[in-house]
């Protein structure tokens, strides 16, 4: 490939989910359903490709920057590749793969209908979040943004049912009406400050926006990161999106989705107001407790949730809530350990979520007081769901240790002795919500007699599971293993302030 | 020969139209194909007169060759060169999708059909390159006429719709009518230029007060602008399938295209009482804005609920007037033409969804996606542009639109703007839930195609309204710029 080609790749990275989308949905009835899902993992594996050969040249400080054509007028459609998207981009290109495997799986064992338009939508979902990752202003960002919105919609609401409708509405109503606000919120930014390019630690000043307008502009542009993040009291969306199946819950209601929303709240903090200005308006302080009563409130309602997804829910909630509270305490070590949180939170919680969908499809369980030994029927499965609950406590040797030391690290320099001791707090508690569905998997003593025979989730979903355990305990071990994850977090936050 | 075009333009559908009449005799089908080609012609030649003007500036055609204030004047710049390609490409395409409304089996002389159609897209044609206020009367009332015949076409109730709209209609035509005598006599021109130069030197800013708000309330019928919209949803419900894209789509903007002449163009933002009346016509426009979207998500008759949902739209476009800075202008322009495509897109769909199964109630269209995939495709898109979403053209022109109402410190109408665009979400989203998700109705289909979803005559107007909805998208940085350096001149 020749350098010019080399420098589209940001684009390729968009292009390749989006024409398999189109391919999947123009071809998807009258193919094979064999190649219709090799057009899936060929796709998620060029993807991966895309995304990794850009790795080195941002290593080295070398973004590349794509100025497309005007999109609108004095905003031009631009993508460039710093760390902080590069992060997030690595997180979802590289689950993709394991997840279409898993949804084969899934969605086979389950005979579900549409699958189609399942597969269809998914590729756009991560075209779309490619997209805002790689998006340099804020115009392209929200494009993508809403995009993402508009083909989750219909997977959420893909059994169709009068449930699945009312989660669609649901959803739409939360996502829809932060995000024409976000639109109007960012009209304001581009009349007072001309400018809507992201710039590592921000571009506004309280010249351009006096007083209560600060305050005001900052939350119309959060509040549609902190809808999709589901920080507290705008989360009841996500709960509700838990019909989809549970692949969707995995990749988009613990990856792509809710993490764009941490995401967008990242852009804009950190790139578009800037720490000085996020913390003089006095927006930041309100977001962090905002963060810390969603981390406190959601596990304990976790804990009390009997069906398993419902619990995992509540414990996405929370957990998104720590990367919002990490950017918001405003230093470069608790940011980096935000970044961080978005690489190790997924791997987590997608094997959670797998696991979850293995036992359903397997034997149709969804509650969790029905699995009583169920770690008998299926080891290997629940082995990497309490390896998965550890990580999420945040024990040492695994993802979530990492950014989480990060994080208290940060709330120490920050002298926030509040924030260090909910996130202690938050490790308990999520002990208290995971352990005990470890503990009654391996209950011995009154098993259910279905559980006595021996028998795994089918491989293709099995093995997606066990590689999502497998990296992150990696992630915890080596965080810069391979694709130097823990590195660019580390330059993200040395670049923002 | 380019400057003639302006001319040739309006002339050609006319010739057209009176032409096919007489072919029709001679075969059926020669009289059809004779429209067809001069609409295929007028449309190139918008195309092109808008290049010229883009190049090399305004062009001004005089009938007869007379000196300004007795001849006739055609202007073409910019502004009304977008709107004279949009009409010629709504028509042609809009006479297209009429060839499915033929019925071949009665030795029916389908011409007349044809030549209202043409005389209608003649008329607004017409009334977008005049410059000359009485001339604008007549195309308006040339388009009236027309329109009248359409509706009438639709059936027993569309008969008394289109009676309805009669009364209203002329009453509205006589309204501006009586504008434009006063404004004659308080100035002694009709041509529009020489009427701003006298009206800006001022004197008899009463006299000319008492002309603009009978225009206003003559164009605001026209247009069915809140609160003057009373006639409009039951003559879009019942208007014959074929023409309801261009009436909907298309003629109830040339009134606000007039208004925004007069307004800004005629009259000036000097003027005494400007403000008063940009503040009186911001209350219809805030109301209206809320009004149309509430009613239609009541609505199941889908043609019905467009009909609410266009009193929205006009209260879009009357936004950037009342906003009035030049990029809250240039926005509702984009909005004004992209809305052609839009509605009259969305009212192709219910006109192929009534053709096909005989119905336009929504309740009844349970998974129909699976049988018509392009009249889905055309509804999602068109609903996304109306709500909002990029990259389609509705996300840009409201992005403009709300920039002007920042920039001036309107902030009341972004909320509005957001607000109402996303009771339009409300009512888009029943429709695709039902679309795609409620439960098949089994409809039957009343009209066997022998292949494929449509007859190609109705899927190639449609795959071109989904083609322009993107597209406006993503040239909207070349038309704002076309279209500003002129509405500098005459905005706030």
């Amino acid at each position: 490939m020749n350098m010019l080609a080399m420098e589209f790749r940001p684009l390729y990275a968009i292009f390749v989910p989006l024409i398999a989308a189109g391919l999947i949905y123009i071809l998807g009835e009258r193919i094979h359903q064999n190649i219709r899902e090799a057009i899936t993992l060929t796709a998620a594996a060029l993807l991966m490709v895309v995304v990794y050969s850009m790795i080195p040249s941002v290593l080295a400080g070398n973004e590349i920057k794509l100025e497309l054509f005007s999109i609108v007028r004095g905003v031009s459609f631009t993508l460039g590749t710093d760390p902080a998207g590069m992060i997030f981009a690595c997180v979802a290109s590289t689950l993709w793969l394991p997840t279409s495997i898993y949804s084969i799986g899934y969605m086979r064992g389950h005979h579900e209908k549409n699958q189609t338009g399942y597969y269809a939508a998914f590729a756009v979902c991560l075209a779309a979040t490619m997209g805002l990752c790689f998006a340099a202003n804020l115009v392209s960002f929200f494009m993508f943004f809403e995009i993402l919105t508009i083909a989750t919609y219909p997977l959420v609401t893909h059994y169709r049912d009068e449930e699945a409708r009312k989660s669609g509405r649901k959803y739409l109503a939360y996502t829809l009406i932060s995000g024409q606000i976000f639109f109007a919120g960012m009209v304001i930014i581009y009349v007072v400050s001309g400018s809507l390019d992201f710039v590592p630690g921000g571009y506004l000043t309280e010249a351009m926006l006096p007083g209560p307008w600060a305050l005001l502009v900052f939350f119309m542009m959060i509040g549609a990161g902190i809808v999709k993040a589901g920080v507290m009291p705008l989360h009841s969306w996500l709960p509700a999106a838990m019909v989809a199946p549970t692949p969707v819950s995995a990749l988009l209601h613990a990856v792509a989705v809710v993490k764009a929303g941490a995401f967008c709240t990242l852009r804009v903090i950190l790139y578009v107001f800037g720490p000085k200005l996020a913390r003089d308006c006095q927006g930041a302080v309100i977001l962090a407790w905002m963060a810390v009563f969603t981390i406190v409130l959601s596990s304990l309602i976790a804990i009390r949730q009997d069906n398993l997804k419902a619990r995992l829910a509540f414990s996405t909630i929370g957990q998104l809530s720590y990367i919002i509270l990490g950017i918001s305490i405003l230093t470069p070590i608790s940011t980096s350990g935000a970044l961080y949180h978005i690489v190790a939170h997924a791997f987590m919680k997608i094997t959670l979520f797998m696991v979850a969908g293995a036992i359903y499809v397997t034997t149709g369980k969804k509650n969790i007081s029905e699995m009583v030994g169920i770690g008998k029927r299926m080891p290997v499965t629940m082995g990497a769901f309490a390896l998965a609950s550890f990580a999420l406590a945040g024990f040492p040797f695994f993802a979530g240790f990492i950014s989480k030391t990060n994080i208290i690290m940060g709330a120490i320099e920050a002298g926030q002795p509040m924030f260090v001791a909910t996130l202690i707090v938050s490790a308990l508690l999520a002990i208290a919500y995971l352990m005990p569905v470890v503990i009654i998997a391996f209950r011995n003593g009154h098993i259910n007699p279905e559980f006595a025979q021996r028998g795994e989730a089918a491989p293709a979903m099995l093995v997606p599971l066990l590689i999502a355990v497998t990296l992150s305990i990696v992630f915890g071990v080596e965080p810069n293993a391979g694709l130097n994850l823990l590195e660019f977090a580390l330059m993200a936050g040395k670049a923002v302030f | 020969m380019i400057q003639h075009y302006p001319a040739l333009v309006v002339i050609l559908p006319l010739c057209g139209a009176a032409l096919s009449l007489a072919l029709t005799k001679i075969h059926l089908h020669l009289g059809r194909n004779v429209i067809f080609l001069s609409m295929a012609l007028s449309f190139y030649m918008s195309i092109m007169q808008l290049r010229n003007v883009v190049i090399n500036g305004p062009m001004e055609y005089r009938f007869g060759g007379y000196a300004i204030p007795y001849s006739i004047e055609f202007r073409i710049d910019t502004v009304n060169g977008l709107v004279v390609a949009m009409v010629a490409l709504m028509g042609l395409i809009t006479a297209f999708y009429c060839i499915s409304g033929e019925i071949r089996s009665e030795k029916l002389k389908v011409g007349g059909a044809y030549a209202v159609v043409a005389l209608f897209v003649a008329g607004m044609l017409g009334n977008a390159s005049s410059a000359d206020a009485f001339n604008m009367y007549v195309f308006l009332e040339i388009t009236a006429l027309a329109a009248y015949c359409l509706i009438a076409l639709g059936g027993n109730r569309g008969m008394v719709a289109a009676f309805r709209y009669m009364l209203v209609g002329t009453i509205a035509g006589t309204f501006y009518l009586l504008g434009v005598g006063i404004l004659y006599s308080a100035t002694g021109t009709l041509n529009m230029q020489d009427m701003s130069i006298i009206i800006q030197q001022g004197g008899k800013d009463e006299a000319v007060l008492v002309a603009l708000c009978l225009m206003i309330a003559g164009l605001g019928i026209k247009s069915a602008l809140f609160p003057f919209h009373g006639w409009q949803p039951s003559a879009h419900t019942h208007e014959e399938r074929g023409s309801a894209a261009l009436i909907a789509g298309v003629m109830v903007k040339i009134p606000v295209y007039m208004l925004f002449r007069f307004v800004y163009c005629v009259f000036g933002t000097n003027f005494k009482y400007m403000q008063q009346i940009l503040i009186v016509l911001g209350i219809f426009v805030g109301i209206g804005m809320m009004y149309g979207s509430i009613r239609a998500i009541g609505q199941t008759n889908m043609k019905k609920l467009l009909a609410y949902s266009s009193i929205t739209q006009t209260s879009y476009f009357m936004l950037g007037i009342v906003i009035g800075s030049p990029v809250a202008l240039a926005g509702s322009l984009l909005h004004f033409i992209g809305d052609a495509f839009i509605k009259g897109g969305l009212f192709y769909c219910a006109g192929a969804i009534k053709y096909k199964f005989g119905t336009v109630n929504i309740d009844n269209f349970g998974r129909i996606y699976k049988k018509m995939p392009v009249t889905s495709a055309l509804i999602v898109a068109g609903a996304l542009s109306m709500i909002g979403i990029p990259p389609t053209v509705g996300f840009f022109s409201k992005w403009y639109i709300a920039m002007g109402a920042i920039q001036t410190g309107k902030y009341i109408f972004v909320i509005l703007l957001i607000i109402s665009s996303l009771l339009n979400a409300i009512y888009f989203f029943k429709i695709i839930e039902k679309i795609f998700m409620s439960k098949d109705k089994g409809l039957e289909d009343v009209r066997p195609v022998k292949k494929g979803e449509l007859p190609w005559s109705m899927l190639v107007p449609m795959s071109v309204c989904i083609v322009v909805i993107f597209l406006l998208g993503f040239l909207n940085v070349k038309i704002i710029n076309m279209v500003l350096p002129l509405l500098k001149g005459v905005g706030m």
